[in-house]
């Protein structure tokens, strides 16, 4: 018998929302943070839209000391830490080191960082190197920031896998605290509306061109093109089931199953792996599909990319058979930061009993989804899934379960 | 000749500039001889100061002698000592 992990934290930094309380207003409202970009002049690049944070001053929230040595995903995640943390009633003082660990995950790492370094080495000279770029551009750095700061010497690391490595992370997450470790922090925040990471997103052939903020990111649209990349996420604190109930926690939910799984190679013709890892995830919270509340898709608006997660969903639910909704249509995608802000969205909607829309779609009927569109919709949610894939072949689904 | 000096004042600022300072430590009290770790300075924090004094003052330290280093006076000895040199 493996003990159950539940989270008992959360701290969001979304698009359209600045911390919990604020993303979730908006995320009901139907509001979006989907617009021009405003961090540089986006005029000669043909994609123009992002999701920004909006409002964040990280000197409010952070000593000086790691200003200059840290790229603007890592403030974010340092100081959703924080509010993840005060939410679980959890200070990190008052705990023994060694019980507290941090994997977090990361698609890119700290690009604005290493664009402005790279800027300087080729304008001024490598005497003009930050010191701090040994390691602030590095994947592994959210993790060792947010553990350094808050004194947490137990295992700790970090996944990279795209989009699905947010999911991956929570996994890891929990495996940790199985192993004996009581806390983890997990999640993951993502930040690379710069030029630089700009060039990378567009290398990929997957976002939107579209200029209108309400037409630009469509998934299971007729019109679907591609997607919005936005910057945030979401840190949750996970914690042994037990420990939580022993301290008198309030607790969001569980993660009750984890499946992940590999496409096969491009042009097999073998199906892809997102409906096996849905399986998967499934299996190991022991629900059977018919259990399973609602779905937060992955919602690639790649044409492609979206008959392939129908088909996958059909196949384990029926057609029409489980509300599916995609409220990173509000946000755009986050990279590792999206999956872990769905989990949010999933353990608040088991809290509040409602389902968050995914905003601006027109559903094309050939999907056979049943897509909760305009407005929330009331719903006892008990169980939620949340499918997340990576490019090059990522596939994770992790279920989530209403404590009892 | 040179007048050039590097006082407390300039250390200061290079500090801010490339490190920021930690919570509670107030720069501008009684830190010349304290330990640059007390005052929450890693290797890496030294090392960013000594590059921006390096290029500000068009001089070089040595990194062994960048590593010796402990307190903000001896810091700042071995920058003056530096800059007569290349006077």
């Amino acid at each position: 018998m493996t003990s159950s992990v539940v989270v008992t934290g959360l701290g969001v930094a979304s698009p359209n929302g600045l911390g919990t309380k604020d993303y979730w207003d908006a995320t009901l409202g139907g509001r979006s943070g989907i617009g021009r970009i405003s961090r540089f002049d986006p005029s000669q690049y043909p994609a123009k839209l992002a999701g920004e944070v909006s409002g964040f001053a990280a000197a409010e929230h952070l000593p000086s000391r790691l200003l200059p040595q840290t790229d603007r995903m890592t403030r974010l995640a340092l100081v959703a830490t924080d509010w993840a943390l005060a939410d679980a009633g959890v200070d990190p003082e008052q705990l023994p080191a060694y019980d507290m660990g941090v994997v977090t995950a990361s698609s890119a790492g700290g690009f604005e960082f290493g664009q402005g370094e790279l800027k300087k080495l080729w304008s001024m000279g490598a005497s003009h190197v930050s010191a701090y770029q040994s390691f602030a551009w590095f994947y592994a750095v959210n993790s060792g920031q947010i553990s350094i700061r808050n004194g947490m010497k137990g295992p700790s690391g970090v996944v990279v896998a795209d989009q699905a490595g947010g999911l991956d992370a929570i996994a890891q997450a929990r495996r940790l605290i199985r192993k004996g470790t009581p806390l983890i922090v997990s999640g993951g925040i993502d930040a690379t509306v710069c030029p630089w990471g700009w060039v990378a997103q567009l290398a990929g052939g997957r976002l939107s061109t579209s200029e209108q903020p309400e037409r630009a990111y469509v998934p299971f649209d007729a019109e679907a093109a591609g997607h919005v990349p936005g910057e945030g996420g979401a840190i949750l604190i996970l914690e042994d089931a037990a420990a939580a109930r022993a301290r008198g926690a309030r607790v969001y939910g569980e993660i009750a199953g984890y499946g992940s799984t590999f496409d096969p190679k491009p042009g097999s013709g073998r199906e892809s792996g997102l409906r096996r890892a849905i399986e998967l995830a499934l299996s190991d919270a022991q629900v059977t599909p018919s259990q399973v509340d609602v779905v937060f898709a992955d919602a690639a608006a790649v044409p492609e990319l979206d008959r392939i997660e129908a088909a996958a969903l059909n196949a384990v639910f029926g057609p029409r058979g489980v509300p599916v909704t995609a409220p990173k249509t509000m946000t755009g995608r986050l990279s590792s930061g999206g999956a872990p802000l769905d989990l949010a969205a999933a353990l608040l909607a088991i809290g509040d009993g409602v389902i968050p829309p995914t905003t601006n779609v027109a559903p094309d009927e050939g999907y056979e989804l049943d897509l909760v569109t305009g407005r929330p919709r009331p719903a006892a949610v008990r169980v939620a899934l949340v499918v997340a894939r990576g490019e090059g072949g990522f596939n994770s689904a992790v279920v989530v379960r209403a404590a009892d | 000749m040179s007048e050039q000096q590097f006082t407390r004042s300039d250390l200061t600022r290079i500090l801010l500039e490339g490190a920021g300072a930690e919570e509670g430590v107030d720069l501008n009290g009684d830190i010349l001889d304290a330990d640059f770790e007390e005052l929450g300075y890693e290797s890496l924090a030294l090392l960013e100061t000594g590059g921006r004094i390096e290029r500000e003052y068009g001089i070089s330290l040595d990194d062994t002698a960048l590593t010796d280093v402990h307190t903000p006076r001896q810091l700042i000895e071995l920058v003056n000592g530096q800059l007569l040199a290349a006077a």
